[in-house]
């Protein structure tokens, strides 16, 4: 086996999670601009509306909002990062003939497809106030559930799409893979339960507000870390393309005539 | 050009590079693990299943969970 290869792995793993980073302090900034205010405000409705709510909270608004909230998008864009430069070294020169900033975009196009949107539409983001704290254990199964099905699904539509690639062409081997994706989820939406425990008198304005931000966060922490990876992977991967294409011409050329 | 005739072995792939499957998977099975606990401690831990006592893990994370979309209480 050569060590170089695996040397490869580690270096795309380290970039993939500092571009999660870098798209998870975005994905923060985003969070707290458009989200905060939502949550806010449903947990004045949540108290408008609660008979006794119990003593002192463990942690502070305050922290929640700030620290809390940068806690929880920083760990998860350098654990989905890692994920995904993972899911990047497989995929890299496997799904077709692009390069290693078109690989990178592709992949986080289809990570946020597969790891959000796809469960969302079945599931989506809920703020405080909706949702029984009793059915959190059945919630979160099927959230989880439908996020695997979901992966599973986008690479199972991935390897058929290569799979027909040589009988069909591309254009239509594309356009089939597309339809088994779109029917397959259907299905898993057809058969999973549907969860509404939006309380009476919620308002619909906040629930579809705070429904936009969450998405808004997961796209420009998908898209971001899909062009900083890219660049990252780029640089690593194709240093004399790199080097041409930042406009160092004499120095792009001179390298590539070295390699 | 001078390197056009060593560079066919590169040019035609848009790709730079393959990975063979046995140097990822090393890779994958530990880093793919740890990854995943770290997503459960960010959208699970103190939900629906607790593996500490006590609800701060819970408390610190809220906001970012409502916003991530995990189901948080």
């Amino acid at each position: 086996m050569n060590p170089v290869n695996s040397v490869t792995v580690r270096q795309l793993l380290v970039r993939g999670m500092l571009a999660g980073l870098a798209a998870g302090a975005l994905a923060l900034v985003v969070a707290y601009l458009l989200g905060e205010s939502r949550v806010d405000a449903a947990i004045a409705f949540e108290e408008s509306h609660a008979h006794e709510h119990g003593g002192a909270e463990p942690v502070s608004r305050a922290l929640q909002s700030t620290a809390g909230l940068a806690t929880g998008l920083l760990v998860y864009g350098v654990a989905l990062g890692g994920i995904a430069a993972l899911a990047y070294c497989f995929a890299l020169g496997r799904i077709g003939r692009f390069g290693a900033r078109p690989t990178a975009m592709l992949l986080s196009a289809a990570a946020l497809v597969a790891v959000y949107v796809v469960p969302f539409l079945k599931y989506p983001a809920n703020p405080p106030a909706v949702g029984d704290p009793d059915t959190i254990g059945e919630r979160t199964t099927l959230y989880f559930l439908m996020m695997l099905l979901s992966v599973l699904l986008a690479i199972a539509t991935v390897i058929l799409g290569r799979r027909l690639a040589p009988r069909l062409g591309n254009w239509y081997a594309t356009v089939a893979a597309g339809v088994f994706l779109v029917v397959t989820v259907g299905l898993a939406y057809a058969l999973l339960p549907g969860i509404n425990e939006v309380p009476e008198h919620f308002p619909a304005g906040l629930l579809w507000q705070f429904r936009l931000a969450a998405l808004a966060i997961q796209l420009t922490l998908w898209t971001s870390f899909g062009l900083v990876f890219g660049h990252l992977a780029g640089r690593l991967l194709e240093p004399a393309q790199a080097a041409a294409s930042a406009g160092r011409g004499s120095v792009g050329a001179g390298t590539a005539a070295s390699v | 050009m001078a390197h056009s005739a060593a560079s066919p072995a590169i040019a035609p792939s848009a790709t730079p590079v393959t990975l063979p499957i046995r140097a990822i998977l090393p890779w994958a099975v530990f880093f793919g693990v740890l990854m995943l606990v770290l997503l459960y401690f960010v959208g699970a831990e103190q939900g629906a299943t607790s593996l500490m006592s006590g609800e701060n893990v819970h408390e610190w994370l809220h906001d970012g969970r409502h916003l991530l979309g995990f189901p948080c209480h």
